[in-house]
């Protein structure tokens, strides 16, 4: 009994310590957003190449953030978004793109390209893009959906889920009393962050979260949700009943895009990942898991009359301009932050 | 009266604690993904558990930390109960007191000082500091279970084996290490246990590229559980069952003998 | 799979230095005493605890007293804690006079403190009156319970702790299953998740056993003589769980507030699923410190806060119980 123990023991150190088997092709880390990549596109890149792929993944962009600072190398890929890559090419934190590997570079939409994050096109590669708006139930919503103010408004009373994510919760409200959404103005911040109290007191907010809203929503949870477009997308096709839009005021546009951080240990293999990312049959399979909003034009023509008549992921040209991009707050993001947690531990 | 009084109360506390557990349990059954609708039994989550690959590395690894913590730790513990037992009393106070130092420290500080360690060394986080901070939180609960034992033991019968003659190693093996394996053998299942369920101090010292099945819950839990973490957590619950079954089956006959 | 450990060359040195030292030591030993001193056993453990459990708290201390940028010696850290808004009333100040007003004392440390404290003083109080009927009819020997009844308390301990507190959310949720069960009843829903009851209940379910454990043991070493013997001197039933049961079981409700309370204060993660967010408990703060706003000095400045509060509460209890014989969960 002893003995067979000890040989058990013995036998789960050696297995503990042996590495997983490393394939010969090398591999590539990537470190990207929970459920934000077809898992058949990574298998088709593995056979296709025999590069293994090493998936990691992060919830929020300031969790990615802490991430990438402490340890850039430990990443071949990372996926933030907009105004974050504008903060880690300014910490020097990215490492600059060889174009050469990424021929189909080329089947992205030019007006994605060259954004103000990254102007001389050296870092970045759209991945995919989306609007924030209003996620709502039309059996419980009986107005038409075209202004945040029905996020403030007391007939939805314990029925409007926000989103715990502090630039969009923020943003809307900047922009619902006609502010920018990159307002360094603490004045116009103050005014947001009253607006949002004063809707948590009246105990408008169900809940502050951020995945868990879209099968929330799909179960009938709320009447209203702030939500990303893809979100709303994969929320509507699990419930007929759910519509999204984007509010007359304006909203949010991004961009999530790849990069490659500083000290990356398998840049080529980065480079080759990047550029089947950016495949048109590739860019298809995530588009049909993930159903965002895709940058590729090869794509949209594969997709066809089902992606440009879709509202949800392919807003008109009008709803992308009452957009705004993001940009990085750099030291004001202090105050963005301190109003945030006066706003989530208020009582 | 009474008594049927009692055995109801504590049935409802009972109640109280099995709900969820049963919850868990049937929606690993569902068919349907929905953690609210029943749509009929299947063993599909069961099945596809195998095929999630996220899921069985994050199994493995938990395993293999929890494994390799305990042994470290009741090595590392069970040498550190004989030392410290064989003190002046200063030094073995303050022992005691550095090693309840971290049983009653909160989790999160346990987790953050140990993740600004390995910040502040540039020692990359990742397995090998997960199981370093296992290792730290279990010693101490390993001492104090063979602690106990070491103290009943009669003192003097070390010191006789030494007087006839044993050398010190002898006498360690033949006459100290017998006495307190049962203390031992508590001491390496306790640290397993709480290395298996650990997450608040995993989730600060390891990065997003080695996760344990607690830290791959917790990033799961935001976009919605799947019932495969459900059907897996029945499963581990089963087998720590039979575990416990196994060790107090080995009790009642070490009892008998 | 997993990385390699990448030390820097100082600290290969230092675990180079120390490891020779202790072989030196036992060197040393075996030849005076002809063996190795049994005291010297402990030296690994020492040389363990040293590095990973006291050199971080030093670190902690580090980054709450100093600059995060300059690394020069401040309180900012704590002032921070006291008032919230300190930096950023800097910044308003530094923008211009028309900003001033906007100048405030932050009371959200403190009163996220103040509510976790409470919180965790409720569920602690809950699981006292919860717990305490049920460890007295555990160890009741007329019932022959006892030792089944620890082991069903202990099971559901062993799953996923985030498993069951999600698990509670199935059940509490407008459409979950109650609401669902209540409507099929026709009797309309209730809200019964997104407030603070629903934390409170998920913190209870989570630490009761933990309250139950100790009471448990304290009342079953206690000698069924002594109830006896007043009964036989006249004590009626409440009479002697007030003046014999309850004293002699103190010790076990002291162990049980002490296993409670305490990591109750730092609970995080359940106001995040079962509150809704719509409240903070002190750990939420202290991840969201070091995690998302990445200001390491307050994080430090609040851990170290906590810790004090904990070594000072289990200062009053110790003196409460001095013999510490409520022992653990065993």
């Amino acid at each position: 009994m002893k003995k067979s123990l000890c040989l058990l023991l013995c036998c789960a150190l050696l297995v503990a310590l042996l590495p997983a088997a490393s394939a010969e092709g090398g591999m590539v880390t990537v470190y990207n957003w929970e459920e934000y990549i077809s898992h058949d596109a990574i298998k088709l890149f593995e056979q296709e190449t025999g590069i293994t792929v090493n998936m990691t993944y992060f919830t929020t962009n300031e969790d990615m953030m802490v991430q990438v600072r402490n340890s850039p190398s430990s990443f071949d890929v990372v996926i933030p978004s907009d105004y974050c890559v504008e903060r880690l090419a300014a910490e020097g934190l990215l490492e600059e793109i060889n174009f050469d590997n990424v021929p189909n570079y080329a089947n992205i939409d030019d007006q994605f390209k060259g954004q103000y994050y990254d102007p001389d096109e050296k870092y970045t590669v759209p991945y995919m893009w989306g609007t924030v708006g209003i996620c709502y139930n039309k059996t419980m919503v009986d107005e038409p959906v075209d202004s945040w103010s029905l996020l403030f408004d007391d007939k939805y009373a314990d029925n409007v889920f926000m989103l715990d994510s502090i630039r969009d919760s923020m943003g809307i409200a900047l922009k619902y009393l006609g502010y920018s959404m990159n307002t360094r103005d603490p004045l116009e911040m103050n005014a947001a962050k009253e607006l949002l109290l004063d809707q948590k007191n009246r105990g408008i907010v169900k809940a502050y979260q951020v995945d868990e809203t879209k099968d929330k929503m799909v179960a009938g949870e709320a009447a209203l949700a702030l939500m990303w477009n893809g979100d709303a997308m994969y929320a509507i096709s699990l419930n007929d009943d759910l519509d999204f839009s984007v509010p007359q005021e304006g909203s949010n546009i991004w961009i999530d895009t790849m990069v490659i951080p500083k000290g990356a240990k398998n840049k080529e293999n980065a480079e080759a990942f990047i550029n089947f990312m950016c495949r048109p049959d590739v860019a298809e399979m995530n588009f049909n898991e993930i159903w965002y909003s895709t940058p590729n034009t090869a794509t949209i023509e594969l997709l066809g009359e089902e992606y440009t008549s879709n509202h949800v992921i392919n807003p008109d040209q009008e709803t992308r301009d009452r957009c705004e991009y993001f940009h990085d707050m750099e030291d004001v993001i202090k105050i963005y932050n301190a109003m945030w947690t006066e706003i989530k531990s208020a009582k | 009266m009474m008594k049927w009084l009692k055995k109801s109360y504590l049935a409802l506390v009972l109640l109280f604690l099995y709900l969820p557990i049963t919850v868990l349990v049937v929606q690993s059954f569902n068919a349907g993904k929905s953690r609210a609708k029943w749509e009929g039994f299947s063993l599909r989550w069961y099945a596809e558990l195998f095929h999630d690959e996220a899921i069985m590395k994050a199994l493995y690894i938990t395993v293999a930390i929890a494994v390799l913590a305990a042994i470290i730790a009741t090595v590392l513990g069970t040498l550190a109960a004989i030392g410290i037992h064989a003190m002046r009393k200063r030094p073995q106070a303050l022992m005691m007191t550095i090693t309840n130092l971290p049983m009653t420290m909160p989790d999160i500080v346990t987790g953050i000082s140990l993740m600004i360690l390995f910040t502040f060394t540039r020692i990359e986080r990742g397995f090998m500091t997960m199981l370093f901070a296992h290792i730290t939180f279990n010693t101490p609960y390993v001492i104090l279970s063979v602690m106990p034992k070491l103290k009943q033991m009669n003192k003097h019968t070390y010191e006789a084996a030494l007087d006839l003659g044993a050398t010190p190693g002898y006498a360690l093996r033949h006459v100290l290490l017998p006495e307190v394996r049962e203390g031992v053998v508590t001491g390496a299942l306790l640290a397993f246990t709480l290395s298996l369920d650990d997450f608040v101090i995993s989730y600060f010292t390891t990065s997003p590229m080695v996760q344990n099945l607690s830290t791959l819950i917790y990033s799961k839990a935001r976009i919605g559980i799947e019932p495969t973490l459900n059907a897996l957590s029945a499963l581990m619950f089963l087998a720590l069952l039979v575990l416990l079954l196994i060790v107090n089956r080995r009790a009642s006959n070490a009892q008998k003998a | 799979m997993y990385q390699t450990l990448t030390l820097p060359a100082w600290a290969v040195w230092a675990i180079a230095v120390a490891a020779a030292a202790f072989i030196a030591l036992c060197l040393v030993s075996i030849k005076r005493n002809g063996g190795v001193k049994r005291s010297y056993f402990a030296m690994p453990y020492t040389l363990w605890m040293i590095l990973f459990t006291l050199v971080p708290c030093v670190l902690i201390a580090y980054y709450a007293f100093t600059n995060g940028g300059t690394g020069a010696f401040t309180l900012d850290n704590f002032i921070n804690f006291w008032d919230s808004n300190h930096t950023v009333n800097q910044m308003y100040a530094e923008m211009g006079p028309e900003y001033e007003v906007l100048i405030t004392r932050g009371t959200v440390n403190i009163d996220i403190l103040i509510y976790s404290l409470w919180m965790a003083l409720l569920c602690t109080l809950i699981c006292l009156f919860l717990g305490y009927p049920a460890a007295l009819f555990m160890a009741d020997r007329e019932m022959r319970l006892g030792a089944t009844l620890v082991v069903l308390f202990i099971i559901p301990m062993w799953m996923n702790f985030l498993l069951r507190t999600i698990a509670w959310m199935s059940l509490l949720e407008d459409q979950g299953l109650i609401n669902s069960f209540l409507r099929a009843l026709g009797i309309g829903g209730v809200k019964l998740m997104y407030n603070d009851g629903a934390v409170l209940l998920g913190m209870v379910y989570n630490f009761l056993p933990f309250m139950v454990f100790p009471i448990y043991t304290s009342l079953n070493k206690m000698d069924v003589k002594l109830l006896e013997a007043a009964q036989d001197l006249g004590a009626n039933g409440p009479r002697t769980f007030v003046r014999v049961t309850l004293p002699l079981s103190l010790p076990g409700i002291i162990s049980g507030i002490t296993m409670v309370f305490m990591p109750s204060v730092t609970t995080f993660f359940i106001p995040r699923i079962l509150g809704g967010g719509h409240t903070m408990m002190f750990g939420d703060l202290i991840e969201s410190m070091f995690l998302t706003a990445n200001d390491w000095g307050v994080g430090s400045a609040l851990s170290l806060v906590m810790m004090l509060l904990i070594l000072l509460s289990l200062g009053v209890l110790r003196k409460a119980d001095p013999e510490g014989e409520g022992g653990g969960i065993a």
